[in-house]
C-alpha cells in the first residue's frame, strides 16, 4: 500500500493535497485548543486558594493516585508514537496493535481519574459546587477527561476505517491527525500534573 | 440536576406585552407565507438542493449576508423601540424590563448575528475568488460554520417568544447575569445561542487561515494578496485566538446557572469580576474582528474608485499585524472604574492609545491613495468616503475614553455609546454595506440601483450623525448608558428628541437599501463583462456570477492587482497562452452540516430550558452526525471537460 507514494520522502498523510491542508488545519486547530485550555487553566490559578472552608489541593491530592494516571498516560503517547512509525513503515499490523495498547493506556487513565473523582466526591464531600477551586478543578481536569474520552472513541472508529481500508493516503492521514490530538493531550496532562497536582501537594 | 425532570418556567409562551403579540402574529404570517410560497412553487427541493445543502462558498456567503441583513432589521427594530422609549423625558411606551430585555438583544445581535455573518459573508464571497482558487480550504467545515451560526440565531431570536428574552446586557457582567438575580431561562439563551454560534466562528477562523496560507493561486505571494485577504488571515488569528475564551467564559457561566459552580459568585469563592476579565479578553479583540475585515474592505473600494494602487501596502499589512497583537493586550480598558491598582490602569491606558497610531497609518494611507486619483463616487465608494470622517471621530473619542482618570467622568455614559455606534457603524457597518454594494454584481450578476444607493448612503449617514453626534454631549451631562427614561428638566429633552429623529433617518435609509435589492434584482443592470468597476483583483477576471468553479483555469499571478496587470497587458496586445483545460476536482453537496446544527439547536434549546434529557439527546444527535461524516469516503466529484467548456461558452469565454 505504501507504494502508491511516489516521493520516498514525503509520509503517505502527506502526498496528498487534501492530506497537506487537512493536517494544517488540525494544526490551526490545536492553536485554539491550547487558548482553550490556557484560559481554564488561568482560571483555575485564580481561584486554586478559594477554597470557602472545603477541602483544600493537600487535602485532596494523593501522589501515588496522580503518579500512576501521569504516567499511563505518557506511556501511551509513547505507544501511539509508535504506532505513527510503524504506520510511516506500512506495518498495518504493528499500527493497528499499539493503537489498540495507546486506547487501552486511555482507558486505563480514565479509570484512575474516574475514581479519583468519585472518591473525592463519596469520601471528602469535594464536588463542583463546594467552592470556586473545586468547580475551576473539576472543569479543568473534566474537559481534559472528555478530550481523551472522546479521542477513545474517535480512534476506535479510525481503526474500523484502518481495518476495512488498509493503509491509504486517507486513513493514514486521519490516523495521524489523531495522533496529533492524542500527544497535545499527553501535553496538556503535563502542564496539568505540574500546575495543579505538584504546586497542589507543595501548596 | 434530575434527568427526567421537566419544570416549565412560569411563562413558556410570552403573551403579555402589545408589542410580543404583535411579533407573534407576525411570525405566524411570515412563517405561513413562506410555507405558503414555497409549496405554490414547488420550491421545496430546490431550497433543499440548491441552498440547505450546498457546500459553495459563493451561495454560503449569499446565505450569511441575506441573514445578516434579517438580524440588521430586528436589531435596528430594537434601536428604533429604545429611541421611541427616549424621545421624550417620563415616556411609558416600554416598560423597565422591556427596555432591559431590548438593549440587550440589540447589542448582541448587531455584534453577533449582524456584523460577524456580514464579515464572514462577505470574506465568503470574495477570498476565494480574490485567491484565484476553487473554494475554501474545508467547504464542508464551511457549511457547518453557516448551520451554526444559523441555528444559534435562530435559537437567540426566539427567546423574545417563548421563555423570555435576556435582559442583563450584552456584556451579561455577573452577579447581575447569575442565577440568584435572572433566574429566567432568558440568560440561557444568551449563553447557550453564543455558545452555538460561536463554534461556528471558529471553524470559519480555522478555515479561512488554511485558504489563505496554503491555497493562493500560483505566484500570488504573500506580499502579493488584496488588502482584504491580508485582513481576512489577520482576523482569522484573531479569531483562533479570541474565541474560545469566550466558549470557557461562557461554559463557566453556563455552569454557574445550570450546574451551581461557584465561578462568578460571591459565595464559594469565586468572583463577578473573573467574568468581566474572560469576556473582554475576547471581546476586545472581537472588536478588531469586526473592524479589520471592513479596513481590508475600503482598501478594496478606495483603490479601486481613485484608479491607484494603494498606497503603502506594506505600511498597511505591519499596521493589521500591530492592531492585532496590541488588541489582545488592552481589554482591561472597559472596566477601569472596577478598582483595579492605578499601575495596572496606565499600562491598559497606554497600550489601547498605542492602538491610535497604526489606526493612523491606514488612514493616511487611505488619503495618500485618494491624492490625485481619479475618483470615482459611486456607491461603494460613497460608504468608503463616509467612513472616513465618521470613524475618525469615533476613534478620537476612543482615545479619550483610553484615559483611565478621565474615563472615571464619561465611564458607561452616552458618551461611551456614541463612541462604539461611531466605530462600529462608522466602520463594520459603512465596510459592510460598502463591500455589499461593490460585491453584489459578482454574486447576482446585476448592480444594485446606485440613484437608491446614494439616497440610502446620504439619509443613512447624515441620519447617523443626527442620531450619535447629540449622545456625546449628553453623556458628558450625565446621562448614563442603559437608563430607560429620564426626568424633565435635565437639558436632555432637545437632544434626545434630536437622537431619535437620526435613528429613524437611519431606518428609512435601510428600507431603501431593501427595497434597491427588490427593485434591482427585477429591473437593475446586469453586469456581463464580469467587470463592472474596472477593477484590479481576481475576482472580477471571472463571470458575474462566478461559475461554481470560479476559474476555468487558476490564473497566474505577476504583481500585487493581479487583474490590473492582466488588463494592462491585454492593452498592449500580448496574448495569453490558454493551457488545456483539465477536469475540475469539487466536492459534494452534504445536508448532514444542517441536521448537524439543528442538533445543536435542540441541545441548546434543551439545556435552556433545564430540560437535561432533550439537551443530551440532541448532543447525541451531534455525535451521530460526526460518526456518519468520520465513515464517509464518497465526498467529492469531478467536473469533466466538456461541462466546462459549455459553462464557460454560454458565459462567452470560450
Amino acid at each position: 500500500m505504501a507504494t502508491q507514494n511516489n516521493h520516498a520522502s514525503t509520509p503517505l498523510e502527506y502526498s496528498t493535497e487534501e492530506g497537506r491542508l487537512k493536517i494544517f488545519g488540525f494544526w490551526v486547530f490545536l492553536g485554539a485548543e491550547i487558548v482553550l485550555f490556557a484560559t481554564l487553566f488561568a482560571t483555575y490559578l485564580t481561584y486554586q486558594h478559594a477554597t470557602a472552608g472545603g477541602p483544600t489541593p493537600q487535602d485532596l491530592f494523593v501522589v501515588k493516585d496522580f503518579m500512576i494516571e501521569t504516567l499511563l498516560l505518557l506511556a501511551s503517547s509513547f505507544t501511539c508514537g509508535l504506532a505513527i512509525y510503524e504506520m510511516r513503515r506500512g506495518n498495518q499490523k504493528a499500527l493497528l496493535l499499539w493503537y489498540i495498547v495507546t486506547l487501552l493506556l486511555g482507558a486505563g487513565f480514565l479509570y484512575f481519574e474516574i475514581h479519583e473523582f468519585f472518591m473525592y466526591v463519596t469520601e471528602e464531600g469535594a464536588t463542583m459546587q463546594t467552592s470556586a477551586f473545586l468547580s475551576s478543578f473539576f472543569v479543568l481536569l473534566g474537559t481534559h477527561g472528555a478530550h481523551v474520552t472522546l479521542g477513545i472513541f474517535w480512534i476506535i472508529l479510525l481503526l474500523i476505517q484502518l481495518q476495512k481500508r488498509g493503509i491509504t493516503p486517507v486513513t493514514s492521514r486521519k490516523l495521524f491527525v489523531a495522533g496529533l490530538y492524542w500527544h497535545f493531550l499527553d501535553v496538556v496532562w503535563i502542564f496539568i500534573y505540574t500546575l495543579v497536582y505538584l504546586m497542589g501537594v507543595a501548596g | 440536576m434530575n434527568l427526567f425532570e421537566f419544570k416549565m418556567p412560569e411563562h413558556f409562551i410570552i403573551w403579555n406585552d402589545p408589542l410580543i403579540k404583535g411579533a407573534w402574529v407576525s411570525i405566524i404570517l411570515a412563517t405561513l407565507g413562506i410555507v405558503f410560497v414555497l409549496t405554490y412553487f414547488k420550491k421545496w427541493k430546490w431550497l433543499w438542493d440548491e441552498w440547505l445543502t450546498t457546500v459553495d462558498h459563493k451561495k454560503i456567503g449569499i446565505m450569511y449576508i441575506i441573514a445578516s441583513l434579517l438580524m440588521l432589521f430586528r436589531g435596528g427594530a430594537d434601536a428604533l423601540l429604545m429611541r421611541t422609549q427616549l424621545a421624550f423625558p417620563d415616556m411609558k411606551f416600554l416598560n423597565a424590563q422591556h427596555y432591559n430585555e431590548i438593549f440587550t438583544t440589540h447589542g448582541t445581535l448587531m455584534i453577533l448575528f449582524m456584523a460577524m455573518p456580514f464579515i464572514i459573508g462577505m470574506m465568503n464571497i470574495a477570498i476565494p475568488l480574490q485567491l484565484g482558487t476553487r473554494d475554501v480550504a474545508f467547504p464542508y467545515l464551511n457549511a457547518m460554520s453557516f448551520w451554526l451560526f444559523f441555528f444559534g440565531a435562530m435559537l437567540f431570536n426566539i427567546s423574545f417568544v417563548i421563555g423570555g428574552s435576556p435582559d442583563a446586557g450584552w456584556t451579561s457582567y455577573t452577579p447581575l447575569a447569575g442565577s440568584e438575580y435572572d433566574p429566567g431561562p432568558g440568560q440561557n439563551y444568551y449563553l447557550l445561542a453564543l455558545q452555538i454560534a460561536g463554534i461556528g466562528t471558529l471553524m470559519t477562523g480555522v478555515n479561512f487561515l488554511v485558504t489563505i496560507v496554503k491555497m493562493r493561486a500560483p505566484g500570488m505571494t504573500l506580499m502579493r494578496m488584496p488588502m482584504f485577504a491580508w485582513s481576512t488571515l489577520i482576523t482569522s488569528v484573531i479569531i483562533i485566538f479570541a474565541f474560545p475564551v469566550l466558549t470557557v467564559a461562557l461554559a463557566l457561566m453556563t455552569f454557574d446557572r445550570l450546574f451551581g459552580t461557584h465561578f462568578f459568585t460571591i459565595s464559594g469563592d469565586g468572583s463577578p469580576m473573573m467574568w468581566a476579565n474572560l469576556f473582554w479578553v475576547w471581546g476586545h479583540p472581537e472588536v478588531y474582528i469586526v473592524i479589520l475585515p471592513a479596513f481590508g474592505i475600503f482598501s478594496e473600494i478606495i483603490s479601486t474608485f481613485a484608479r491607484k494602487r494603494l498606497f503603502g501596502y506594506n505600511a498597511m499589512v505591519y499596521s493589521m499585524v500591530a492592531i492585532s497583537a496590541l488588541s489582545f493586550i488592552v481589554w482591561l480598558h472597559h472596566f477601569f472604574t472596577m478598582g483595579n491598582t492605578p499601575a495596572i490602569n496606565s499600562f491598559f491606558s497606554v497600550s489601547t492609545m498605542a492602538i491610535a497610531i497604526p489606526t493612523g497609518v491606514k488612514l493616511f494611507n487611505w488619503l495618500f491613495t485618494l491624492y490625485k486619483g481619479r475618483i470615482e463616487l459611486k456607491a461603494p465608494m460613497l460608504w468608503a468616503m463616509g467612513f472616513i470622517p465618521t470613524f475618525l471621530i469615533g476613534g478620537v473619542t476612543g482615545v479619550m475614553l483610553a484615559l483611565a482618570p478621565a474615563d472615571y467622568q464619561y465611564h458607561n455614559s452616552y458618551f461611551l455609546v456614541s463612541h462604539f455606534h461611531y466605530v462600529l457603524i462608522g466602520g463594520t457597518v459603512f465596510g459592510m454595506l460598502a463591500g455589499m454594494y461593490y460585491w453584489w454584481p459578482k454574486m447576482f450578476g446585476h448592480m444594485l440601483d446606485e440613484r437608491m444607493g446614494k439616497w440610502a448612503f446620504w439619509l443613512f449617514t447624515i441620519g447617523f450623525n443626527v442620531c450619535f453626534f447629540p449622545q456625546y454631549p449628553l453623556g458628558l451631562m450625565g446621562m448614563t448608558r442603559r437608563m430607560y427614561t429620564y426626568p424633565e428638566g435635565l437639558g436632555w429633552d432637545g437632544l434626545n428628541l434630536l437622537s431619535t429623529i437620526g435613528a429613524f433617518m437611519m431606518g428609512v435609509g435601510f428600507l431603501i437599501i431593501a427595497y434597491s435589492i427588490y427593485w434591482s434584482a427585477r429591473y437593475g443592470e446586469r453586469d456581463t463583462t464580469g467587470d463592472p468597476w474596472n477593477g484590479r483583483t481576481l475576482e472580477w477576471a471571472t463571470t458575474s456570477p462566478a461559475p461554481v468553479y470560479n476559474f476555468a483555469h487558476i490564473p497566474k499571478v505577476e504583481g500585487q492587482d493581479a487583474f490590473w496587470l492582466m488588463k494592462q497587458k491585454r492593452k498592449k496586445g500580448k496574448k495569453e497562452k490558454t493551457p488545456e483545460l483539465k477536469r475540475i476536482h469539487m466536492p459534494k453537496d452534504s445536508g448532514r452540516p444542517f441536521v448537524f446544527s439543528f442538533f445543536w439547536f435542540v441541545a441548546g434549546f434543551g439545556f435552556v430550558f433545564e430540560w437535561h434529557l432533550i439537551g443530551f439527546a440532541g448532543l447525541l444527535g451531534v455525535l451521530a452526525c460526526m460518526l456518519l461524516r468520520s465513515f464517509e469516503y464518497d465526498d467529492h466529484y469531478y467536473i469533466e471537460v466538456d461541462e466546462i467548456k459549455r459553462t464557460e461558452a454560454a458565459a462567452g469565454r470560450l
